[in-house]
């Protein structure tokens, strides 16, 4: 009877390490836009902040990218580091600080920015490094003010397809025109959310204050 | 509207429902026999299996409860044989080793016995034997004084002669007590010693007569068990009770520390199996992976203790050979140790990738200067930084082998539960034997109930009937003309006896 019991616990045991695998991919996608143009060149330094934090906070197995916004960006060419991360923590700790080298070098050389901003470019982009990742959970992380301005030839006004991606609107500084009249900021956010949950995103939040970043993607 | 049809007086439910009911009275009547009858059926229906329900509940309960019974003693039984072994096994060792040296002990005895005996009799006042001279002196003593000089002269001599005689009897007197003193002295030693042997002699019997008297409640248990008297029962299932919320208690314990030692391993363990793989949304392959470390450490425990015969969960390896017994034995041990000492190896690893992830994210925090210094500062501290790896080291060696006596507390754990379970199932089957039995009673009684509620409802043409029966002379072998249910439930029966239950 006990031998029966020692069977159906080790079979139990066996069938839980082999067929019942969780099929749904638990690792993270991370894909972070920072915006280059104009004058929030800037903010560099606090984009730095931002990848350092999600360098801290992702896991093994876990995907993440960093791209720059610029004139157009849906491009491969502007993905400044992406890296999935090894299975194994300390291979892991090793492409977290070659992830940082990286960047670090991008905010050093970057000094002038870009005359016009793709955003929609670059969350296409973006869209499409993740579903490549096969990342269970998929984050779009946009470090920009949300001010979106296309030259004449470059064409975005179309319906894009953004299933199952939170958007993060992170740092969205005030312009001189959002100041004379807020509605504009507030506008252009709202236009935003409209636009990027109609693409099938699965939430859109803006986060101005750095300290918050921890409950956002502890979420 | 069309609800309305049944109305004899149109607007007035109440009124028409009267009426259809005066209207319906007799041929409720008539149908008195047959509307019991279907009522009673009915009833019959539910409460007929029901209650058959209930005794077929109670035979299996009472079947589980001489099953309990039989294996409850069965393990008492085997228990006692047991503890009277082990007794008897202790009586024998106590008398191999402690009353091995009784012969030698006992002449031992017997020579001290027999040198005290010589010593006594030397010792012994051997009293003098009386002069020949004392009858002369006596007539001597009769002669009156003072009648003659030479008497006087001879009397004189002879009271000299007899002071030195005495003075001389007195001091070989006292010097003969003086030797026999001196033998009596000589006679302690061995007094003393024989007091130490018997001593000696009366603890070891004391420690046989203790585990004689253990062997007798031993075996008074053993005669209740055999006789299967209830004292024997309920002595063993409260014991049983006892041992398993005890077994229980101290396999949450062990289990708690099967948590932290998994917990201790799983982290390191990642390195090996990877990270990022998850069997279900919150448990990583890693954690998995730990866990089933601990398992097989918990098994060879098991082996190990089966293999030393602590526990009998396996009775082939308790009837193996003694030669390949003490092979698994050994392998159990070995895989055991191995297990442990890889849990150490795991826990230098641990704290390793514990400071590098604390080195990166300072980096990451700060500068790599930061870091470096961080780094350089813990290197520093020296032993007093590696004391949290020390107690990981110790806990990952120490767990394992804690661990493998899990198996003493599973034993008792499965065998008591069995006794616990078997009982608490048998009330639980008692119980529902009786709610089947009052349901059953419930809806049979219900049925009478309904016939003597339809008996009320047409109380009036009975009593006509009744008193028509009167008049003509017909007595009815039930005055109060209810119809009891036993009577009716019996002809029921009688009736669905004859058609074949059609």
């Amino acid at each position: 009877m006990v031998k029966a019991r020692l069977t159906l616990l080790g079979l139990s045991l066996v069938l839980a390490l082999t067929g019942c695998v969780d099929k749904k991919s638990q690792a993270r996608g991370v894909y972070m836009l920072v915006d280059t143009s104009g004058t929030y060149t800037k903010q560099l330094k606090n984009a730095r902040n931002v990848v350092n934090y999600l360098l801290g906070t992702l896991n093994p197995g876990d995907s993440f990218a960093v791209a720059r916004v610029k004139s157009r960006s849906f491009t491969e060419k502007d993905i400044i580091a992406k890296v999935t991360f090894d299975k194994v923590p300390s291979r892991m700790n090793v492409q977290k600080r070659q992830f940082k080298k990286k960047f670090d070098k991008f905010t050093r050389k970057t000094k002038k920015g870009s005359a016009h901003t793709d955003i929609t470019g670059a969350i296409i982009q973006g869209s499409e490094y993740l579903n490549e990742a096969g990342a269970g959970r998929k984050m779009i992380v946009i470090f920009s003010d949300m001010q979106e301005e296309l030259d004449k030839k470059t064409i975005r006004n179309f319906p894009i397809k953004l299933t199952d991606i939170k958007f993060v609107a992170l740092n969205v500084t005030k312009l001189r025109a959002d100041n004379i009249d807020p509605r504009r900021y507030l506008g252009r956010l709202a236009n935003w959310e409209k636009r990027l949950l109609a693409a099938g995103a699965s939430e859109f939040k803006v986060v101005n204050d750095m300290e918050q970043l921890q409950r956002i993607f502890e979420q | 509207m069309a609800n309305d049809w049944w109305m004899i007086w149109p607007g007035n439910p109440a009124l028409s429902a009267i009426i259809l009911f005066f209207l319906l009275v007799p041929f409720l009547w008539a149908g008195r026999h047959s509307m019991h009858g279907v009522i009673l059926a009915i009833t019959y229906a539910f409460s007929s299996p029901l209650r058959t329900g209930a005794r077929w509940l109670m035979r299996g309960a009472q079947e589980l409860s001489n099953r309990n019974r039989t294996v409850l003693l069965a393990q008492g039984r085997a228990e006692v044989v047991q503890a009277v072994e082990r007794e008897f096994d202790r009586i024998s060792k106590k008398i191999a080793t402690e009353l091995h040296d009784y012969p030698s002990m006992q002449r031992k005895v017997m020579d001290e016995i027999t040198n005290i005996e010589e010593d006594y009799k030397n010792c012994t006042e051997v009293p003098p034997p009386p002069p020949e001279w004392t009858d002369a002196i006596k007539n001597i003593a009769k002669i009156k004084k003072g009648t003659d000089g030479i008497v006087e002269k001879l009397l004189e001599d002879i009271s000299k002669s007899i002071d030195r005689g005495y003075t001389k009897v007195i001091a070989e007197y006292r010097k003969a007590y003086e030797s026999r003193h001196k033998i009596l002295k000589s006679f302690q030693p061995s007094w003393r010693s024989l007091d130490q042997e018997m001593k000696e002699v009366n603890k070891k019997v004391t420690g046989l007569q203790e585990a004689a008297m253990s062997v007798d409640v031993h075996m008074e248990k053993f005669e209740g068990i055999i006789t299967e008297t209830k004292e024997a029962e309920h002595a063993l299932t409260s014991s049983a009770s006892i041992q398993l919320a005890i077994s229980t208690l101290v396999l949450l314990v062990a289990f708690g520390g099967a948590f932290i030692n998994s917990r201790l391993i799983a982290l390191p363990m990642s390195e090996m199996v990877g990270a990022g793989d998850y069997i279900t949304a919150g448990m990583q392959t890693s954690d998995v992976a730990a866990l089933v470390i601990i398992f097989i450490e918990i098994t060879m425990g098991l082996f190990f203790m089966e293999s030393l015969r602590i526990t009998h969960l396996f009775p082939r390896i308790n009837n193996m050979e003694d030669k390949s017994r003490r092979i698994l034995m050994w392998v159990s041990l070995t895989i055991l140790l191995i297990l442990a000492g890889i849990e150490v190896a795991l826990a230098v690893m641990r704290d390793q990738i514990v400071v590098a992830s604390m080195e990166l994210k300072q980096s990451l925090a700060g500068t790599e200067e930061t870091a470096a210094a961080v780094a350089a500062a813990a290197a520093k501290a020296g032993l007093v930084a590696k004391i949290p790896m020390i107690g990981q080291m110790v806990l990952g060696f120490i767990l394992p082998i804690a661990l493998a006596f899990v198996a003493i507390p599973l034993e008792y754990f499965i065998y008591s539960a069995r006794t616990v379970l078997g009982t608490l199932l048998v009330m639980a089957v008692r119980g529902l034997a009786l709610s089947f039995r009052f349901a059953g009673n419930l809806v049979r009684h219900t049925g009478s109930a309904l016939t003597h509620l339809y008996d009320v409802a047409i109380f009036l043409p009975l009593l006509i009937e009744r008193s028509v029966k009167k008049k003509m002379g017909i007595f009815e072998k039930k005055p109060d003309e209810v119809i009891s249910f036993n009577t009716t439930l019996t002809d029921f029966q009688k009736r669905h006896a004859s058609t074949g239950g059609q």
